[in-house]
């Protein structure tokens, strides 16, 4: 996992509360098997004028084709970003097409947790700080955003300051960018000892038989 | 020791290790895998060169984008025929126990685990799969994970978590007649908002829940997620187990007995705190139907379509004037005024034999209406070969339903079983979120009862004025 210290871009403000799995990834692209290639399906139906495959017509008017917000890397929305459907796709989506960080008041836990294994760091402010954060990137010119992780800080090149919180544990992972099953494996002896005391129940060892 | 809730025990009970600092370590005991969700799972671990640490606690099923159209045709869409190869190919590989398209047990992943006795009380139980919570029924913490953690499970049969916060919600009093699991569920989140659980494992208590079936429990804890929480439980208790003795996998003979003294313990202890309580009078629930893109915007089906002026917040303002426009639908409008196209009868949350019962006694000696395309598709084979035992199927067939192969279906629209543009569906799924069933589709959530009703009427009515004719 790529290592996430401190970060500045342009921003993209989706000014939309409750966003969910389904519209960051809608389900037509989600039979691939591979992990790349989602970026170009992001918000698909909110991007495109026709369902199917890409290539078709946009619709123009979507946030990230604004020539503004063109190369953001800073996604900036309402709360309960990422509800919905486990599909890590969004996660992956969202990577691909360029984005480092969220912003937003809240984040739906399984959405949170994909995010922290693929080094997309989450960032919750308060509504009032992503409503001035929203507005400033639709009126400034110019505008970027740096957030910094080992400060747990949020600035802009105009005056905006923020503080954020994370847990320590999921900070230090995305510092460092650590491989997660590696660091369980630590406690292999551990896991063991818990199988030895909790062995698999005889009826699911015929399972496999039908 | 201090009173501990439900979920704290099963926490408790399925410790690794608890390292300083750090996300405590969480044993296993189940984990469901589906071809949607685990390709690059699979891929992972051959990249990292690791195994599956436990295959025998490992199941697996194809279920998301499989056809619901006779098992002997061939699959139409070739990448989901290759995701449905690949999933063949890593279970070969990797010792994984599947339950294939052509098993007479396939089906949903969330419906057989229960049926076959694979899910139990007291368990740690994770997939790939948001609705994993649906198994909280038993009394097992069970929550969805993402791809990388299942590649975790896989490697490991573990998952770092940090430990959620505990609410309980207590259902007083009685559900009425043509009240059901669905509504609570709907009214419930209706109440709390689709964020009000965040970070939460709820336990569903009280009179009301404890008289729910096993099948009405599925249905109640299925839609946690919707509420935002990370699980759903209801402490086992004698229904469960009356549902469980009997299945394919569960303990026999004395090694049943020994569980069942378990799962007795396993109920929150009296004076056992959780973070946060709400309190749900059964008696202020109606059969309800949802209006709006998210699972939250709901009303009584004898209610209007809300006038925006009732949002006070302004993001949800505009979120329902939105959504309303999404759903082609004016304020005011009274919701059994709204005419539908098509009825889905099916998902891991309402397909399961109680609730095709419930539907086809609606349905008895009447016929779809001539605007409605109706379907019921059952929650897995073995549904599937109950209700055509009992005759149920006959009911629906003879009403204009079609009768269809057990999967996920219309649910979310992976396979051919799809909403057209601007077509509006009565459906008794999960998810009302713009394009899930088909771009531009428009779901109303309801329980199956409604949705039969509404198949039959051309509209949402009332299921509690509705003439059964039996």
């Amino acid at each position: 996992m790529q290592p996430f210290r401190k970060h500045t871009g342009k921003v993209a403000p989706l000014d939309k509360v409750n966003v969910d799995t389904d519209q960051i990834i809608p389900k037509q692209f989600l039979k691939r098997i591979e992990r790349s290639g989602f970026g170009e399906f992001l918000f698909y139906d909110w991007r495109f004028s026709e369902a199917g495959e890409a290539g078709e017509k946009k619709t123009g008017d979507f946030v990230l084709d604004a020539p503004r917000h063109a190369q953001a890397s800073i996604l900036v929305a309402g709360k309960n970003f990422g509800c919905g459907s486990s599909r890590e796709h969004a996660v992956w989506a969202l990577s691909d097409f360029g984005f480092r960080v969220v912003i937003a008041p809240s984040f739906a836990d399984i959405f949170a947790n994909n995010s922290l294994k693929n080094g997309l760091l989450t960032v919750r402010l308060s509504e009032d700080e992503v409503a001035e954060l929203t507005r400033r990137s639709k009126e400034l010119d110019n505008h970027e955003v740096t957030v910094d992780l080992e400060e747990l800080h949020v600035r802009d090149n105009q005056g905006f300051s923020a503080k954020f919180a994370m847990d320590e544990f999921s900070r230090h992972c995305l510092l460092h960018g650590l491989d997660d099953i590696g660091q369980t494996l630590v406690y292999e002896a551990e896991i063991g000892q818990y199988e030895a005391k909790h062995p698999v129940r005889a009826e699911m060892k015929a399972i496999l038989a039908g | 020791m201090a009173p501990r809730t439900l979920f704290e025990k099963i926490w408790d009970a399925h410790l690794v290790a608890a390292p300083e600092g750090q996300s405590e370590l969480l044993y296993i005991d189940l984990h469901l895998v589906h071809e949607v969700t685990s390709p690059q799972a699979f891929d992972g671990l051959r990249a990292s060169g690791r195994t599956v640490r436990q295959p025998l606690r490992t199941v697996a099923t194809v279920d998301h984008n499989i056809p619901t159209t006779p098992r002997g045709l061939p699959i139409a869409d070739p990448i989901a025929a290759k995701q449905i190869e690949a999933l063949q190919k890593n279970c070969r590989e990797f010792g994984v126990p599947l339950f294939d398209m052509d098993s007479v047990d396939q089906g949903i992943v969330h419906v057989i685990g229960p049926e076959l006795g694979i899910t139990l009380p007291g368990m740690t139980i994770v997939c790939g799969d948001s609705h994993t919570s649906t198994h909280g029924a038993f009394g097992s913490l069970a929550f969805g994970i993402g791809t990388s953690e299942v590649e975790h499970v896989l490697a490991t049969q573990c998952l770092p978590q940090k430990r959620p916060k505990t609410m309980q919600v207590h259902v007083r009093g009685k559900l009425a007649e043509g009240v059901t699991a669905k509504d609570l569920a709907l009214g419930i989140i209706g109440q709390i908002g689709t964020d009000g659980a965040t970070g939460y494992v709820i336990e569903y208590a009280g009179d009301a829940v404890r008289k729910l079936s096993m099948e009405g429990r599925m249905t109640l804890c299925n839609m946690s997620i919707e509420a935002g929480a990370r699980a759903g439980l209801v402490a086992p208790d004698d229904t469960t187990f009356a549902y469980s003795k009997s299945t394919r996998f569960a303990p026999k003979g004395k090694d049943w007995d020994d569980a069942v003294a378990y799962w007795r313990t396993l109920a929150s202890d009296p004076g056992a705190k959780f973070d946060k309580v709400v309190e749900i009078d059964a008696a202020s629930l109606a059969p309800f139907v949802t209006w709006g893109t998210n699972p939250g915007m709901v009303v009584a089906v004898t209610a209007r379509v809300p006038e925006l002026k009732s949002f006070p917040h302004i993001p949800d303002r505009r979120a329902a004037e939105q959504a309303l426009a999404y759903m082609g639908l004016d304020p005011g409008t009274p919701m059994e005024a709204i005419a539908v196209d098509r009825v889905f009868i099916g998902s891991c949350t309402n397909s399961r034999i109680e609730d095709l019962r419930a539907a086809a006694r609606v349905v008895k000696g009447q016929h779809v209406n001539a605007k409605v395309r109706a379907m019921v598709v059952p929650g897995s084979q073995s549904i599937k070969r109950a209700a055509e035992k009992e005759g149920l199927h006959r009911i629906f067939l003879d009403a204009g339903f079609e009768w269809r192969e057990s999967g996920c279906s219309m649910c979310l629209g992976m396979n051919p079983d799809i909403l057209q543009p601007g077509e509006r569906c009565a459906s008794t799924s999960n998810r009302n979120f713009e394009g899930r069933q088909g771009r531009g589709g428009r779901t109303h959530l309801v329980s199956p009862m409604m949705a039969a009703a509404a198949a039959i009427a051309g509209h949402f009515t009332d299921i509690r004025k509705w003439e059964f004719q039996n």
